[in-house]
């Protein structure tokens, strides 16, 4: 054929450019700090990462996980097919022959995605985006007909000068899109950046169905405290953001987002990776920031962020529901990153927001966010005789009461779990006036200084006493010793008291009447859902209780927050609607009479809700209720 | 504001009111937060006290590289310290609390600085406007949010009210790296304090408020109006005896002196 002079030029020249590129991009990661990983084990757990984990969460939506492995498992075996046919000029016919099954089942996926693009949702993004299909077509069909010859369907000489040019042009196209493209910043670039995130992820464990969840602590003897500029993120950060294909996934769950305040993760990502590789965020083609324009935001490799990339607005709105991570197909990281930041803004700038710096003030002088007497941890409970452990020094179970003590509403709860501990019979104890604050709340607001404070001189009254177990009533504080107090030398068996009335309940320890209300729901507090993965004790518990669930359409890993995350309430950065409105709404749409949380925090923002509107109830406060008191 | 301007903010330890735990003094941090106003960084920070006071930090990390301190033994009298040290440097103003709020806290501070120093004293500001000419527009804090505007020539001595800008967060990292410089200076014991036993306090009686406002409109009123000067006396023309008669007279009829 006419072109077989010319194509192993052009194959050759698009690799070329794709090496080039892809220094150029791996130099651009590499502005980050360093973060060791293992590049072999990461390396070889690519392809299953991809296979299995990767495509759980795109496998969430059939039509895309499909079309995506016809088109990129079409494409990756095409390339190599075409290396091996048209630059290495293998003459084969059962190579040639699969490389023509290849760009068939590539040309088939891309169908798939030129349909879906034909009416895009609002979360995906437009521009070069909308050209990819069409690229993908041009590579499968071209590459199609020139190894037709190959394959001994066509002649060699088949096709004249004209059908020569054409091809040519289409096949230059196809491999500047495919290659040229793949490490150049084009809309492939996903597939190169992808995949190496994969193998180098931040977050090993998250892999293979484990859960890491816990932010990573801040060395505190460092120049620079939190992310200043993008050059300030470790280098597998800065490749993850680069591996974002602007799906729009975590935009669609965003719950700031929904309420009109100024984030929209998706296009955070994006400005984090014009600020890798620097330049303004013009050329963005998707949902703005809710009420900010599109094209104002400039940024470089060493430009501090807050200064002109991204406005502190945006990420002080985030209430670290983790909807996004969990819906990331690429596994992308964005409460890192936001936390990263705000440990910036927070650490070195001494800025933030509205009632940020009383709360951490309040933090450091009493050890709980509202100041109040540290020594009067124990007045909720005044009436409840129990026992405490500086005095009994062990005990089965430990009550972290957290500062719901300081809440008249919380204390209700707390009675309730309380009522129930001594129904069951539980040896358990508290802590009194020796517990602190989690640190949750420092932390979320960027003062790691005042969580590892906090931490470790909690895990130094917990070490003190013997115990089996962590009971609490607040999945925030449940996080923090589960998960965060490992890096401080805390490791315990933490239990959330959904868990533990659960087990009590199953081991007949409680004996409880069926629930005589109206319909029930429940919602899921994002960090113990999300968070630590509990999401059927609370329902078992429920069903228990004779409960037919009547659940919110997001419900479970899918959840939408309740706006009490993060320091939200606490930075309270203005919207158009409040997220806890949003949530009410999707209770009311089960047509639920009662709403049973398992937090706190969420029972403070859904009651915050303008009445008239379903009831709010902790699970302790509906058990509590249904238990049968036995007379003694 | 001169660009010569010399500013010098003490500060001292303070006390979290439920916890007892040291931190950032209210007042203080104000003063630091108006010098910071005035001169920026330039700003001259105090502190005369012992060493190694972690929570001296949370006053640099508003945004100063550095501070200087007297060293002090625990029981040591500020004063003498603080007043050798200025006379020595010569800021043009010179800012602290009204009272601190741990230790003695008799609130004399600026009033002995003033007089070991021999310049004027102006108690309670709430700003400084702006500093023109060798002199100071500043303003003093009344009761009710009332402000009175004086003129001040430099230098003095002003206590800073509550009633000032609140100030800036204290931000962790610069708190960690800035200096802390030390100042040698003698320590002088307090000979006073040493003598003195020291007891809770007791809860002072408080003046019986008669309640006369019968509206809310009244009591708006009596929460926001300027105190009505009733039954006052300005002595002008008198001589000094007769002053100090007056006001001896006041003391005795108000129970203060028996
Ligand atoms: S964590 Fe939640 S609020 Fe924050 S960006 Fe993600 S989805 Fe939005
Ligand atoms: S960050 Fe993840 S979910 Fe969001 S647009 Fe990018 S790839 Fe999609």
């Amino acid at each position: 054929m006419i072109l077989d002079g010319l194509l192993p030029v052009l194959i050759t020249m698009a690799l070329a450019l794709l090496v080039i590129g892809a220094v150029r991009r791996i130099n651009l990661w590499r502005a980050g700090q360093p973060e060791s990983v293992s590049l072999i084990a990461g390396l070889m757990a690519m392809p299953r990462r991809y296979l299995v984990d990767l495509h759980h969460v795109v496998g969430r939506d059939k039509y895309m996980s499909n079309t995506h492995v016809a088109t990129g498992g079409g494409f990756v075996l095409s390339l190599a097919l075409i290396v091996l046919v048209h630059l290495f000029g293998l003459d084969s016919k059962i190579l040639a022959w699969a490389l023509l099954a290849a760009t068939a089942l590539m040309f088939v996926g891309a169908l798939f995605v030129y349909k879906r693009r034909q009416n895009p949702p609002a979360r995906l993004s437009k521009g070069p985006w909308m050209r990819l299909p069409k690229s993908l077509l041009v590579f499968a069909v071209t590459f199609f007909i020139v190894t037709l010859p190959v394959a001994g369907v066509l002649p060699e000489d088949f096709g004249g000068w004209v059908l020569a040019v054409i091809l040519l042009i289409g096949i230059a196209y196809g491999l500047g899109e495919m290659l040229f493209g793949m490490t150049w910043g084009g809309p492939m670039k996903h597939a190169f950046a992808g995949a190496l995130h994969l193998a180098f992820h931040r977050r090993p464990e998250r892999f293979g169905g484990g859960r890491s969840t816990g932010l990573k602590p801040v060395d505190l003897g460092a120049e620079v405290l939190g992310v200043a500029k993008p050059s300030d993120f470790k280098w597998n950060q800065l490749l993850g953001f680069d591996a974002c294909v602007q799906c729009g996934r975590c935009e669609a769950v965003c719950p700031a987002f929904a309420a009109g305040q100024p984030l929209n993760p998706k296009k955070l990502i994006q400005d984090m990776v014009v600020g890798l590789a620097g330049g303004s965020d013009a050329k963005y083609a998707g949902s703005p920031y809710p009420g900010r324009e599109v094209g104002q935001a400039k940024g470089g490799p060493t430009q501090v962020i807050t200064e002109g990339l991204v406005n502190p607005e945006t990420l002080w709105s985030c209430t670290t529901c983790r909807a996004c991570v969990e819906e990331c197909p690429m596994m992308i990281e964005h409460v890192d990153a936001i936390v990263d930041m705000r440990r910036f803004l927070t650490m070195e700038k001494g800025n933030t927001p509205n009632k940020g710096a009383e709360t951490l003030d309040n933090l450091i002088a009493t050890d709980n966010p509202n100041g109040f007497d540290p020594g009067g941890r124990m007045n909720w409970a005044a009436d409840q005789n129990l026992k405490v452990m500086a005095d009994v020094k062990e005990t089965d179970v430990l009550f972290w009461v957290s500062d719901g003590a300081f809440d008249m509403r919380s204390q209700r709860i707390l009675r309730a779990f309380v009522k129930l501990l001594k129904a069951a019979d539980v040896d358990f104890a508290v802590l009194g006036d020796e517990e602190r604050d989690s640190g949750d709340v420092a932390r979320r607001l960027g003062d790691d200084a005042t969580f590892q404070s906090l931490a470790k001189r909690n895990i130094a009254v917990l070490n003190r006493y013997k115990f089996n177990r962590i009971v609490t009533t607040d999945p925030h504080a449940f996080h923090c010793l589960k998960n965060e107090y490992k890096d401080f030398g805390g490791d315990y068996e933490v239990l959330h008291h959904t868990t533990f009335i659960n087990e009590l309940v199953k081991a007949g320890m409680l004996k409880l009447d069926m629930y005589k209300g109206g319909t029930v729901t429940y919602h899921d507090p994002c960090y113990l859902g999300r968070y630590n993965g509990e999401y059927d004790s609370p329902r078992e518990l429920l069903n228990e209780l004779g409960i037919e669930l009547a659940e919110m359409e997001r419900s479970g890993f899918r959840s939408r927050c309740c706006g009490g995350g993060g320091g939200a309430p606490i930075t309270d950065i203005p919207g158009e609607r409040r997220i806890a409105d949003m949530r009410m709404e999707d209770v009311k749409a089960t047509g639920a009479e009662l709403v049973a949380v398992g937090c706190q925090q969420c029972t403070a923002m859904l009651e915050g809700v303008v009445e008239p509107r379903p009831e709010v109830k902790d699970i302790a406060e509906i058990v509590a209720e249904s238990l049968v008191e036995e007379v003694h | 504001m001169p660009h010569d301007l010399n500013l010098a903010v003490l500060v001292s330890i303070g006390q979290h009111p439920k916890s007892g735990r040291a931190r950032r003094a209210e007042q203080d941090a104000r003063a630091v937060e108006l010098g910071l106003k005035l001169v920026g960084e330039r700003l001259e920070l105090l502190h005369a006290g012992e060493a190694q006071q972690e929570v001296l930090r949370s006053y640099l990390g508003m945004g100063l590289k550095e501070m200087t301190l007297l060293e002090q033994p625990s029981a040591g009298d500020a004063v003498p310290a603080l007043g050798r040290y200025l006379a020595q440097k010569r800021p043009d103003i010179v800012l602290t609390g009204v009272r601190a709020e741990s230790g003695e806290a008799s609130g004399m501070t600026p009033y002995l600085l003033g007089e070991a120093l021999g310049w004027p004293v102006v108690t309670r500001i709430a700003d400084i406007i702006k500093v023109e000419n060798g002199e100071a527009e500043v303003l003093q804090a009344l009761p009710r949010g009332q402000r009175r505007a004086l003129k001040v020539r430099l230098p003095f001595v002003a206590s800073v009210d509550l009633a000032a800008e609140t100030p800036r967060q204290s931000a962790y990292g610069p708190g960690r790296r800035a200096r802390i410089d030390n100042a040698s200076v003698d320590a002088q014991q307090d000979q006073l304090r040493s003598q003195w036993q020291e007891a809770p306090a007791r809860k002072r009686p408080k003046r019986l408020k008669v309640a006369k406002a019968k509206t809310a409109a009244d009591r708006f009123k009596a929460a926001t109006a300027k105190s009505q000067a009733s039954g006052g006396q300005v002595l002008q023309n008198e001589s000094a005896q007769e002053q100090a008669q007056a006001l001896f007279k006041l003391l005795v009829e108000e129970g203060v002196l028996r």
